[in-house]
């Protein structure tokens, strides 16, 4: 499949490369399929405080997608998605309530 | 079984179907010669050409059949690129054109050519500014715009394109298989193409109509068919049967389009009011009459499919465990929006609208079983 480009408006969605900051939990979705990583965010972002950042490790390509869509439907913040060395990505959520 | 994927194909249209049982008894001869049985079948196809072109919006010249609506795009895309060779070897197209204008990009992109993809709103629209921007480059040969996205049924802003275009002296290249039939095309196309299966012709009937004057050169060996646009023997009967339904439709769609898009309307507004945690996807007005599609959270497209289909409900899904590639669609993706638990509606011509109030009243239960399955309250 021939895949878009990075597309502009999408600045803040394009995974980028330094290292990614540490955040008050980690969850490990590495190798879970779509929806799993996300039913995993959904029940432990509540085990962080108001305003801490959760990451999610993820290597399907959904995830990249579907991460940033669930925290626009729930209100939560899609701080960055930073590419991994071994594959995949760090997806970092903010709790906003 | 209610059948709810016209998007993926529409059921044959009763007219393309008797029309197809009588011209394959008297428009089997070869149309380019020249005694009683090859000029009937000559008759035949420039009567079904001059049917499809008036609904489509063109002179008859100017359309030409092909094997399929994919045949059309790699055709109507490279012959363009090909003419344009001098002007330049830039490609443009939306991020959610059918993957058969994104091959061909691919292949365009091989050739040592180049290729932008202008991104889309929420809704699955590209903005005329952004294309406009995008067309005006130095070096832009040819660009692509879809009528109607195909996942989302999202309208596209042709018209405004077709202007853009016409400013910066680019051919557009308009993919209008989705809308063909059911909705008026817009206006300012340099090329099209369209696919008469989607429209309740038959399988196997491409339609590429390029406009008077445009450049065009076709990429395959040389051959005498169809203007020389298309290789091959033609397909008298079913391009006959394709023109019979398009016919039809053009009758029906006024009143037809209007219940479909009415039922529509109803999915859109229950869905979110009986299944907690979806979205409704595409633009809610401008759109295509026929077709929604949804996303479910926290649950697995295919294992949706698979129990609707047991429940007799026959759809389609974005979702990457769906697709043999195991990637989201791009149309998905390049939108923002979710993709897993992604279901697309897209009613047929005649559909009941009690089918449609079963799906409404099966749909709650089924997502909550797939959700319980994966362990979510």
């Amino acid at each position: 499949m021939w895949r878009r480009r990075p597309a502009p408006r999408e600045s803040e969605r394009e995974p980028v490369s330094p290292a990614p900051p540490v955040t008050a939990l980690t969850i490990d979705a590495m190798g879970r399929k779509c929806p799993i990583p996300i039913i995993m965010l959904a029940d432990q972002i509540g085990s962080v405080g108001l305003g801490a950042t959760v990451a999610v490790l993820a290597d399907d390509p959904a995830a990249f997608t579907d991460i940033p869509a669930w925290c626009r439907l729930k209100s939560h913040e899609h701080v960055a998605s930073y590419e991994l060395p071994q594959g995949g990505w760090s997806i970092h959520v903010r709790r906003n309530y | 079984m209610a059948y709810l994927d016209a998007a993926s194909t529409e059921p044959l249209h009763p007219a393309a179907r008797e029309a197809l049982l009588a011209a394959l008894d008297v428009g089997w001869a070869d149309p380019a010669r020249l005694y009683g049985s090859a000029r009937r079948a000559r008759l035949l196809l420039d009567q079904a050409r001059a049917e499809i072109a008036e609904v489509l919006g063109a002179r008859p010249d100017e359309v030409s059949f092909t094997s399929s609506g994919t045949q059309a795009v790699h055709l109507g895309v490279l012959g363009a690129l090909a003419g344009r060779k001098r002007a330049g070897r830039h490609l443009v197209v939306s991020a959610v054109e059918h993957s058969s204008v994104l091959h061909t990009a691919g292949v365009h992109e091989r050739d040592g050519g180049t290729v932008e993809a202008v991104g889309v709103d929420v809704t699955g629209r590209v903005s005329p500014a952004g294309f406009a921007a995008a067309v005006a480059r130095p070096g832009t040969a040819v660009a692509c715009l879809q009528t109607a996205n195909h996942e989302v049924g999202t309208l596209q802003p042709v018209a405004e394109a077709a202007e853009s275009c016409a400013a910066a002296g680019v051919p557009l290249f308009v993919d209008a298989a989705q809308s063909a039939g059911r909705l008026p095309i817009p206006p300012g196309w340099s090329i099209l193409a369209a696919s008469a299966h989607k429209w309740g012709g038959p399988a196997g009937v491409g339609v590429l109509a390029i406009r008077k004057g445009v450049r065009w050169r076709s990429p395959y060996p040389e051959d005498e068919r169809e203007n020389r646009r298309v290789p091959g023997f033609e397909n008298v009967a079913a391009v006959v049967a394709a023109a019979a339904a398009l016919r039809a439709r053009a009758a029906e769609s006024a009143a037809e389009s209007a219940r479909l898009s009415d039922l529509i309307e109803r999915i859109r507004r229950e869905v979110p009011r009986r299944v907690p945690d979806v979205e409704v996807i595409g633009d809610p007005v401008e759109r295509l009459p026929h077709l929604v599609t949804f996303s479910c959270l926290y649950v697995e497209g295919e294992a949706l499919l698979t129990e609707l289909d047991k429940a007799g409900f026959a759809v389609s899904s974005g979702s990457s465990c769906t697709a043999s590639t195991l990637r989201p669609s791009h149309v998905l993706e390049a939108m923002g929006v979710l993709t897993h638990g992604n279901v697309r509606v897209s009613l047929p011509r005649g559909v009941s609208a009690d089918d449609v109030e079963r799906f409404l009243t099966v749909l709650p239960d089924i997502v909550r079983r797939v959700r319980q399955s994966l362990g979510v309250q």
